[in-house]
């Protein structure tokens, strides 16, 4: 059986709106938000309900069809990239929150829920949904669940697999099962762990039990600007070495604020080489002391001129800046590639000089965007598709980036996740015993290989093995609807 | 059997030998035991008993080996000791590499100097490799999280002696499957742990224990709330509870000006008994006694712990048993130590009663340890959600059931 055949069969069982067919349609939902990549899926169905997922799961297992699971498609590795043969399974319309448990700090969800909406929920009770992607406002908690995302303030919270205490979920083979609950350290093996950020390879949450974190007592905010970043990264190691643990500490070049400027006008300091955004936040007694600490070790880092959020409109500005970063750079280039790499944050003078030399060398613009309190870089890879052998040049730079956070021991990716886009760079990160033991995990849920199957590990290739190509603005960004960090 | 001995040996540079009456697991008696000093040896030892189709149960200091079911079969003790080298501590980066044989109490020493600390705190000091094998909780979890939280990279030999790593030395990573979680709390069933890459926090400036005597359950259950809903921030909360009372402590850190405002809004919170300390009290961050050396985990929901106390309650009341409670109550996990004139057959009833009630706390019972006498007839594991894919898990890691067999859940 096909899947058009599958479509004939499931389409009396789940109503014909949620079986989608015609060819048109179907192309909506061709990529994620690594929007070069595309592949037009079989089969489109839009799942209601566990028994929805099940029931089609069951379907694909029983003849052999693949299907891939997706969120709100917000994605920068291609993980939801659908499969030509296969089932798309969308699961945003779960989306209901079906209970804030405030007693015991505790929500529960269906999976198509959206990130900043749970919170918004949970807010009035005091507390809130930590991890915080920057598409948190259209990205899913299923999502979420399946690439471990994380965000400007898991430096002090955790990602999403820290946050996660149970989910529902249907194997590859078509049963539901409960891993984890409300309470912690269920007997047997930790098959959260292994499922969060499995990038749907093993199976698809289908309901997701996360910790609600009691909302912060105060919030404050800096933004500090240094004439270049080597003494911005000097300020973030002081603060860090002092023993603080900020919510946040984020960095942007000069390059990158040149954009932002052109973007959304977010009024950072003139001449600055460097800015850092540093937010505290905890009990008021704390986070006073600590906030005046760390404003000294800007100031004694070369910061010339700091800047205090007074309240959350102007808090609100000074990330502004910061989170139209990505699309931002679509003013002053017409294409980029958003690159997500991790390095030991001390090593950061010395990478971020390394990847100026790359890029002086290759005669390619790399706009720096970074986490800078965990390490995790997002240079920006700017180049002009238009003229002749600048997409190759971008790519070779964006490749050697990667390279050279392997080589200061790092990470391929902190938060984007494998995905379609780095299957290819697994084997630089890790050895083939590595990945066969890793593999094994995989033949444990999913034998016949049909969840996700081309993702994560590297596989024959998809649309050529081109790294994550934007161009110009992203649609979602463009409207306005999601930012990307 | 020479021909075994003298390939344990060539694996292990000489360090192999026969088994000594102390060489048990969870009773079982082992017959070699090999003192790998790197991976690659560790290698070789797992090679040379796929060779002679032996089983393996990997040792750390030996601090919780009689955790967990019976193994069926114990050939040879892997004594992970001679791995603990501290590999790398990156203070700047807040993270440390190190040798499973490394003692937790040595590494805390290591750690201290930069004013660091890798937030496990369990009771029983063993080492790096047994605490994250056995995914050992402490006070300090509440503020940390659990040991799998912590662990960022691991190296492990697989039960066909290939060696593997997963993860790395940074944080944020989320480059393939994460099998340290999945290697964390799997008791040696899985593979055997050699290298673990942690997470590390700075030591606070200053730290306050707050501790009020409370005698209800409810009483208990409404200051947890109270404590939890509030902006305290405590780094842990505990609780002591025996037959004759209880007292509710928490640890407030953090920096010295801070922790002195919070003190004050902590002692309200608890009530007018509460007083604070420099000091924690004596019984913090240990497990509760118990004669018989039986030892019952219990986990809950936040709000489930009062359902809890009055489960303990009834099943002490139903066998004639005692027991001492100690818990984390925000985090939701809980040891009773038993005492009493106890048999086989009411360890077994205790367990029993509160299984059928733990819908009602939301958790889990599991018998930790207990002597082989009082643990006939006693499923110590209890029921587990998902089963049939952890059993495809250790299938896939070990088919030939090499590792520890039987000592884990559902006999795996």
């Amino acid at each position: 059986m096909d899947a058009l055949a599958l479509a004939e069969q499931l389409r009396p069982v789940l109503g014909k709106d949620a079986v989608i067919t015609d060819h048109q349609r179907l192309r909506t939902y061709e990529c994620d938000g690594l929007a070069h990549y595309k592949v037009t899926p079989a089969l489109v169905v839009l799942a209601e309900s566990t028994e929805h997922v099940a029931m089609v799961v069951r379907a694909c297992a029983a003849h052999g069809i693949p299907f891939v699971a997706r969120g709100s498609g917000t994605g920068l590795s291609g993980g939801a990239l659908p499969h030509a043969e296969g089932v798309l399974i969308v699961m945003s319309k779960m989306r209901r929150i079906l209970e804030i448990d405030r007693d015991n700090q505790r929500a529960v969800v269906e999976p198509g829920v959206i990130n900043l909406q749970l919170s918004r929920e949970a807010l009035p009770q005091g507390y809130y949904y930590a991890p915080d992607p920057s598409s948190q406002q259209v990205c899913s908690i299923g999502g979420n669940v399946a690439e471990n995302s994380g965000g400007a303030h898991c430096l002090k919270y955790g990602f999403t697999a820290n946050h996660v205490t149970g989910v529902e979920f249907v194997t590859p083979s078509g049963e539901v099962v409960q891993i984890g609950g409300k309470a912690p350290d269920a007997p047997g093996y930790d098959l959260l762990g292994a499922v969060v950020g499995s990038e749907g390879t093993l199976g698809i949450a289908t309901q997701v039990t996360v910790r609600l974190t009691r909302s912060p007592e105060d919030v404050r905010t800096l933004l500090a600007a240094f004439p270049d970043t080597d003494q911005a990264g000097a300020a973030v190691s002081a603060i860090i070495g002092a023993g603080v643990i900020p919510a946040a500490v984020e960095m942007m070049d000069v390059l990158a604020i040149e954009a932002a400027e052109a973007a959304v006008q977010c009024g950072y300091p003139q001449g600055a080489g460097a800015v850092l955004i540093v937010e505290l936040d905890g009990p008021a007694v704390e986070v006073q002391h600590q906030f005046d600490e760390v404003e000294g070790y800007c100031r004694a880092n070369g910061a010339f001129e700091i800047r205090i959020a007074a309240d959350d409109v102007e808090r609100a500005l000074f990330w502004k800046g910061r989170k139209s970063a990505f699309a931002a750079v679509g003013r002053i280039s017409p294409d980029y590639i958003v690159q997500d790499g991790v390095i030991p944050r001390t090593s950061l003078p010395s990478v971020l000089r390394r990847i100026s030399q790359i890029s002086a060398e290759a005669g390619v613009r790399v706009a720096n965007v970074f986490h800078a309190g965990d390490g995790n870089l997002h240079p920006l890879v700017l180049f002009d598709d238009s003229v002749e052998g600048e997409a190759e040049r971008a790519e070779a730079v964006s490749g050697a980036i990667l390279d050279l956070c392997i080589q200061n021991g790092g990470s391929i990716t902190g938060e984007h996740g494998v995905g379609a886009d780095k299957a290819k760079y697994m084997p630089r990160m890790f050895t083939d015993d590595d990945l066969d033991t890793m593999q094994l995990l995989r033949c444990a849920f999913d034998p016949a290989s049909i969840s996700n199957p081309g993702k994560v590990f590297p596989t024959p290739r998809l649309c050529g093995e081109v790294p994550g190509r934007h161009k110009g603005v992203h649609p979602l960004a463009e409207a306005g609807i999601a930012e990307v960090f | 059997m020479a021909d075994v001995l003298e390939d344990l040996r060539a694996a292990v540079d000489g360090q192999a030998g026969g088994a000594t009456r102390a060489d048990t697991v969870a009773g079982m008696p082992a017959r070699w035991v090999a003192r790998p000093g790197t991976t690659a040896q560790t290698s070789a030892v797992m090679r040379a008993a796929a060779a002679h189709g032996l089983t393996v149960v990997p040792r750390g200091a030996g601090t919780k080996l009689a955790w967990g079911a019976a193994p069926e079969k114990v050939d040879v003790l892997l004594d992970t000791t001679r791995m603990d080298a501290l590999v790398e501590h990156a203070a700047g980066d807040l993270i440390c590499v190190v040798g499973a044989g490394r003692p937790l109490d040595t590494l805390a020493s290591d750690l201290a100097g930069a004013g660091q600390r890798l937030g496990i705190d369990p009771a029983r000091r063993g080492t790096v490799g047994g605490a994250v094998a056995t995914a050992a909780t402490g006070p300090n979890r509440l503020h940390h999280g659990s040991v799998r939280d912590l662990v960022i990279g691991m190296t492990l030999v697989r039960a066909d002696g290939v060696v593997a790593h997963a993860g790395g030395k940074v944080v944020k990573n989320v480059a393939g499957y994460d099998l340290g979680k999945l290697l964390t709390g799997s008791f040696g069933t899985l593979g055997v742990i050699t290298e673990v890459a942690f997470r590390l926090h700075p030591a606070p400036e200053a730290q306050r224990w707050v501790s009020a005597p409370v005698d209800s359950a409810d009483g208990i259950q409404q200051r947890v709330q109270a404590v939890a809903h509030s902006q305290v921030v405590p780094s842990a909360l505990e609780l002591d509870r025996s037959g004759g009372g209880a007292t509710l402590s928490l640890l407030l850190e953090g920096t010295v000006p801070g922790v002195e405002g919070r003190t004050a809004q902590a002692l309200a919170l608890l009530g007018d008994s509460a007083g604070s300390s420099d000091e924690p009290p004596a019984w913090w961050g240990t497990e509760p006694p118990s004669e018989h050396g039986v030892l019952v985990k219990l986990t809950h929901e936040i709000s489930g712990l009062s359902r809890l106390l009055e489960a303990v309650d009834g099943a002490c009341a139903a066998t004639g048993l005692s027991a001492r409670l100690r818990g984390s109550a925000v985090v939701g996990t809980a040891l009773v130590g038993l005492d009493g004139e106890a048999t086989g057959e009411r360890v077994a009833r205790f367990v029993d009663h509160l299984r059928r009630r733990a819908s009602s706390f939301g958790g889990s019972v599991v018998v930790l340890e207990a002597p082989e006498s009082l643990k006939d007839g006693v499923d110590v594991w209890g029921p587990v959600s998902a089963l049939g894919l952890m059993r495809s898990v250790k299938h896939q890691f070990d088919p030939e059931r090499r590792l520890a067999p039987g000592r884990f859940v559902g006999g795996i």
